[in-house]
C-alpha cells in the first residue's frame, strides 16, 4: 500500500513540476531580459533611452540609443490596425453572432480561422507585392514602404483574434437578455446594439486588447513592409521602425557582450514589459466578466 | 420586420452594415489566397518540391527549406506536446483552485501573448550561449516548442474537460487511484483530441520566423541537417530572403510566390486536419 | 493518426539519403556580406561542381555579421565589403582570433537614381549631402521637382559602414534613409520611386541577360567640384582610383588559410574564380597591390 502511495505522489510531482514550468519559462523570460539589459544601463542613461529619438549606435560621430522614435512608430502601426480591425471585427462578430443563419456559420468559422493561419511572413510578403504597390499608386508615394501598409496588414492579423473572441463574448450573453428585449418590441438589431453588446463589452474589450497585443508583438510582416527607417515617424505614410523589426534587424550582427547588444535587450524587455501589461488588462477584465456573469 | 417602419429600416442598415463588414473580411482573404495561388501555382512543380536550389537560388526547387522545417517541427512537438499534455493533466485532474493554480493559468495566457523575437532573443541566451547547442535545428526547435507550450496545454485540457466526470468517478468508486484513474479512464479517450489541438499549435510554429531567424535557420546550406547540431534550411525564412535579400529579388519574385504558396498549403493544411479530426471526434463522442 | 505519423517521419527520414550526402570533409562555413553573397554563392557552387568532396555554405547576414563571426568562431570565412574597425580587430585579438584578409574582387560601388530623374552626375560631396539628410528635395541639384526618396542599408552591412565612413565622412546617416534588407530591394525601390537614390554593389545593376536593368540610372561621380565624372562600370576609372567610390572585397579567416579554406580561396583568386567574379559584374583584383597582399596573407 505504501508503496502505491509512493508511486502516486512521485507522478503527481511530476504532473506538478510540467504545470509549473509556464511560470518557469515566464519568469525565465523575464530574468534573461532584465540581466541582459541591465549591463547596457552602464553606458546608456535610463531616461535617455526611453525619451531621445535618435537611435544610431552604430554611428560613427555619437552612438545614439534613444527608443522613443521606435517606440511612437510601434504605436502609431499598431494604433492604425486597431484603427481598421476593431469596427470591423466587431460588426464581424456580431453578423456571424447574430445574423448568419446557422448553417451560414458553421463555414464562416473556420473561413475567419483560414485568415488567421496565414504565416505572419506570408502577409509581410503580401504587403511587400501587393498591398505596398497599391498604396503607392493611390496615395502617390514612391513607395509603399510605410506605417499604413503595416497598420493594414497587422489589422488582416489581428482581426481573427478579435472576432472570435468577440463573438463568444456576445454569444455568452444570457438568453434571458435577448429574450427580454424582443419581448418588449425591441428588433432583433436593437436588441443587438443595445443589449449585446453592452452585455458583452468586456469581453469584447478584452478581445481588443489581445488583438493589440499581438498587432504589438509582430515582427516578420513590419519588418518586411514598413520601410525601417528610424525617424520619428511623420505621418502614416513615412517609412518607419518598429522595436520588433529593429531587433529582428540588428541581433544578427551585433558582437556579442557590446552595449549594443545589451541595447537590443532592452528593447526586447520593453517589448516583454509592454505585452504583458496588455495581456494583463486583458485578463483582469475578462476575470471580471467571468465573475460578474456567475 | 416591416421594412417601412423606422425601425426596419434602421435594422436593414444595420445588418446590411454587418454583412459588408463580413464580405470584406473574405474578400481580404480571397484577394490574399488567390494573388499567391495564381502567381505561385506557376513555379509548382515536382522539380520545385523535391530539389535543392541551384544557381545562385534562381534555379532549383525548395526541398531542403520543407525538410528542414519538417524537421525542426518536429523538435517543437518532441519538447511542445508531452509537456503541453502533462501540464494539462495537472491542470485539470490534480490541481486545486488556489493562488498558484491561477498564478499558473495566468502565466500560460501571458506567454502565449510574449512576442516571438522576444522567445527568439530567449532562445539565444538560453539555448545558443548557455546550453551550447549553438545555431542549430535543436536550438532553433527548442525555442519554437517553449513558444508552442500555452498552445499545446490550452488544447489539452479543452480536451480533457470533454470527458465526462463519471469515467473518473467509476474508476475511483472501485478502488483505483488517482494515477490509475488518468491512465486507464481518462487519457485514451482524450489524447486523440488533445493531438489534434496541438496540431493547431505546431501548424503555428512551421509558419514562425523570428525564432528561428537567430537560433539556426540558414540562407543556403548545399546539405540537408543530419544531426540536431547543423543548421537547417526553413520555408518561412526562405521566403524571407527571396523576397527581400536574394541578390535578384524580380527574377525570383515566382520562386518566392511559389514558397509561400507551399508554406500556406503546409500551415493550412495542417490546420485543416486538425479541425476535420476535431469535428468527427466530437460526432463520435456525442 | 499517430500511426500516419510515424509513417510520415519515417518516409521523409528515408528519403534523406537519397539527396547529396554529407561529405565525410569538414563543412566550410561562411558568413557575411550581402554584396557578396550571391558572388560568393555562385564560386561556392561552381567550386563543388569542380570538386568532388568540398562542402561549402554560404549564410548572409551583413559584413557585421560574418566579421562577429569569425570573432566568436561560429564560420570559417567572414565576407566583408568593407575593412575591419578598429574595435572589432581588437575584440578578435581578445578572443585569440587572428584575422587574415584575402581581395577577392573589387566593387565600384554605384550610386543610383531612378531613370526619370534628369541628373547625370553628382560630385562626392553632393552625394555626401544628400545621404546625410542635408538636401531633402532634387531641385537643389537639377532641373527635378521632387523629394529626395532615401534608399540604403541596415547597419550590418559593410556597403552601410562603408558609404559612411568615404562618403559621409564619418557623419550620421539621414534617420529618413529607408534601411532595406538587401541590394536587391534598394534596386527594386529605385524601379518604382521617382525620386529615389540607392546605393549598391556594381554587381546588383544587372539582370539575368546581364544588361543593366530599366528603370536606372547610373550617376557620373567626380571626386572633385568641378571635375570629370566617371562611371562605376568603367574598369579603367575604377582601377585607377578616378572613380571615387571603389573598395576591395574581402574575404578573412582566423588565421592562415588552411587545407579545403586555402584551396577554395586559391581557387577564387585564380583565373577560373576571378573569371566569375568577372561574369558577375565585379572587377578582377588585377595584378597590382591587392594581388601583392594575397599573396602574403597566404603564406
Amino acid at each position: 500500500m505504501r508503496g502505491r502511495n509512493i508511486r502516486e505522489a512521485v507522478i503527481r510531482a511530476f504532473f506538478f513540476a510540467s504545470g509549473i514550468l509556464a511560470v518557469l519559462v515566464l519568469v525565465g523570460i523575464f530574468l534573461t531580459l532584465v540581466t541582459t539589459a541591465v549591463p547596457a544601463f552602464r553606458e546608456i542613461k535610463i531616461g535617455e533611452f526611453l525619451t531621445k529619438t535618435a537611435w544610431d549606435p552604430t554611428s560613427p560621430e555619437e552612438p545614439e540609443y534613444g527608443i522613443l522614435s521606435m517606440v511612437v512608430s510601434t504605436l502609431l502601426v499598431t494604433g492604425g490596425a486597431l484603427l481598421l480591425a476593431v469596427p470591423i471585427g466587431i460588426a464581424v462578430a456580431a453578423y456571424l453572432s447574430d445574423v448568419a443563419h446557422w448553417r451560414v456559420r458553421e463555414v464562416l468559422k473556420p473561413v475567419v480561422e483560414i485568415l488567421a493561419g496565414i504565416p505572419s511572413v506570408v502577409i509581410g510578403f503580401l504587403g511587400l507585392v501587393l498591398v505596398g504597390p497599391a498604396l503607392a499608386r493611390i496615395f502617390h508615394t514612391g513607395n509603399g514602404l510605410n506605417a499604413l501598409n503595416g497598420s493594414i496588414l497587422l489589422a488582416v492579423m489581428a482581426l481573427p483574434t478579435i472576432i472570435s473572441i468577440s463573438e463568444d463574448s456576445l454569444n455568452a450573453v444570457p438568453k434571458a437578455y435577448n429574450e427580454a428585449s424582443l419581448a418588449l418590441g425591441g428588433s432583433r438589431w436593437q436588441t443587438l446594439w443595445r443589449v449585446k453588446l453592452p452585455a458583452g463589452l468586456s469581453g469584447i474589450i478584452a478581445a481588443v486588447m489581445l488583438g493589440m497585443g499581438r498587432a504589438i508583438g509582430e515582427t516578420m510582416t513590419v519588418l518586411m513592409a514598413t520601410g525601417n527607417a528610424r525617424a520619428f515617424p511623420h505621418g502614416l505614410l513615412s517609412s518607419v521602425r518598429t522595436m520588433t523589426a529593429d531587433i529582428a534587424i540588428e541581433l544578427g550582427e551585433v558582437p556579442y557582450y557590446t552595449t549594443h547588444y545589451y541595447a537590443l535587450f532592452a528593447i526586447g524587455l520593453v517589448l516583454f514589459i509592454i505585452t504583458f501589461a496588455v495581456n494583463l488588462v486583458a485578463d483582469l477584465v475578462l476575470h471580471k466578466y467571468q465573475e460578474r456573469e456567475q | 420586420m416591416k421594412i417601412s417602419t423606422r425601425k426596419g429600416i434602421l435594422q436593414a442598415v444595420g445588418f446590411l452594415a454587418l454583412r459588408a463588414a463580413m464580405g470584406l473580411v473574405l474578400a481580404v482573404l480571397v484577394l490574399f489566397l488567390y494573388d499567391i495561388g495564381r502567381k505561385g501555382g506557376g513555379a509548382i512543380s515536382w522539380e520545385f518540391v523535391s530539389q535543392a536550389p541551384r544557381k545562385g537560388m534562381t534555379e532549383g526547387g525548395i526541398f531542403p527549406a520543407i525538410f528542414g522545417t519538417f524537421l525542426v517541427t518536429v523538435i517543437t512537438a518532441a519538447l511542445a506536446v508531452p509537456l503541453g499534455m502533462a501540464a494539462a493533466i495537472y491542470l485539470h485532474e490534480y490541481a486545486r483552485q488556489s493562488r498558484l493554480t491561477r498564478l499558473i493559468r495566468l502565466s500560460i495566457r501571458n506567454l502565449s501573448g510574449v512576442p516571438s523575437i522576444v522567445y527568439g532573443l530567449f532562445g539565444v541566451i538560453l539555448f545558443v550561449n548557455v546550453m551550447r547547442f549553438g545555431t542549430s535545428v535543436l536550438s532553433a526547435g527548442l525555442t519554437l516548442g517553449l513558444m508552442t507550450l500555452p498552445w499545446t496545454i490550452t488544447a489539452s485540457e479543452e480536451a480533457l474537460k470533454t470527458i465526462p466526470n463519471s469515467y473518473r468517478e467509476g474508476a475511483m468508486a472501485l478502488g483505483a487511484t488517482k494515477w490509475q484513474t488518468i491512465r486507464t479512464n481518462v487519457l485514451p479517450y482524450a489524447v486523440p483530441g488533445m493531438l489534434t489541438g496541438t496540431v493547431l499549435g505546431l501548424a503555428r510554429a512551421a509558419g514562425e520566423t523570428a525564432p528561428i531567424l537567430f537560433t539556426g535557420a540558414a540562407f543556403y546550406l548545399p546539405f540537408l541537417p543530419k544531426s540536431l547540431s547543423d543548421q537547417f534550411m526553413a520555408l518561412p525564412y526562405h521566403l524571407y530572403i527571396m523576397a527581400t535579400q536574394h541578390h535578384a529579388i524580380q527574377q525570383v519574385r515566382p520562386l518566392a510566390y511559389g514558397t509561400a504558396l507551399v508554406l500556406i498549403v503546409l500551415v493550412l493544411g495542417l490546420n485543416m486536419t486538425a479541425v476535420i479530426l476535431r469535428y468527427r471526434l466530437r460526432r463520435k463522442q456525442r | 493518426m499517430n500511426r500516419t505519423l510515424i509513417i510520415a517521419i519515417l518516409t521523409l527520414a528515408l528519403l534523406g539519403p537519397a539527396l547529396p550526402a554529407k561529405p565525410a570533409g569538414k563543412m566550410i562555413q561562411i558568413k557575411g556580406s550581402d554584396t557578396m553573397v550571391n558572388l560568393v554563392q555562385i564560386l561556392a557552387e561552381e567550386y563543388m561542381g569542380k570538386t568532388p568532396g568540398a562542402a561549402i555554405a554560404v549564410l548572409g547576414g551583413g559584413s557585421g555579421t560574418g566579421i562577429t563571426g569569425l570573432i566568436n568562431q561560429t564560420c570559417d570565412i567572414a565576407d566583408h565589403s568593407r575593412e575591419w574597425k578598429q574595435k572589432e580587430i581588437d575584440q578578435a585579438w581578445e578572443k585569440g582570433v587572428t584575422p587574415r584578409f584575402i581581395v577577392v574582387a573589387v566593387d565600384g560601388l554605384s550610386i543610383v537614381v531612378n531613370e526619370k530623374n534628369p541628373i547625370d552626375q553628382l560630385t562626392m560631396t553632393q552625394v555626401g549631402a544628400l545621404y546625410r539628410g542635408e538636401i531633402k528635395n532634387w531641385k537643389t541639384l537639377g532641373d527635378f521637382q521632387k523629394p529626395v526618396s532615401l534608399y540604403g542599408r541596415q547597419s550590418n552591412s559593410g556597403t552601410y559602414v562603408f558609404m559612411q565612413e568615404f562618403v559621409l565622412g564619418n557623419k550620421n546617416y539621414s534617420p529618413d534613409m529607408k534601411e532595406m534588407n538587401g541590394n536587391a530591394q534598394i534596386v527594386e525601390g529605385l524601379i518604382q520611386d521617382e525620386g529615389a537614390v540607392g546605393y549598391v554593389g556594381v554587381g546588383y545593376l544587372y539582370d539575368e541577360n546581364r544588361q543593366i536593368r530599366k528603370g536606372l540610372k547610373i550617376l557620373k561621380i567626380s571626386k572633385e567640384p568641378n571635375g570629370t565624372g566617371y562611371l562605376p562600370t568603367d574598369k579603367a576609372a575604377v582601377d585607377s582610383g578616378a572613380y571615387p567610390i571603389s573598395r576591395p572585397l574581402y574575404m578573412a579567416t582566423n588565421g592562415k588559410p588552411k587545407a579545403d579554406v586555402a584551396r577554395f580561396l586559391g581557387w577564387i583568386v585564380g583565373p577560373e574564380g576571378q573569371a566569375i567574379v568577372e561574369r558577375e559584374g565585379f572587377f578582377t583584383i588585377g595584378e597590382g597591390k591587392y594581388k601583392a597582399d594575397n599573396d602574403k596573407a597566404f603564406k
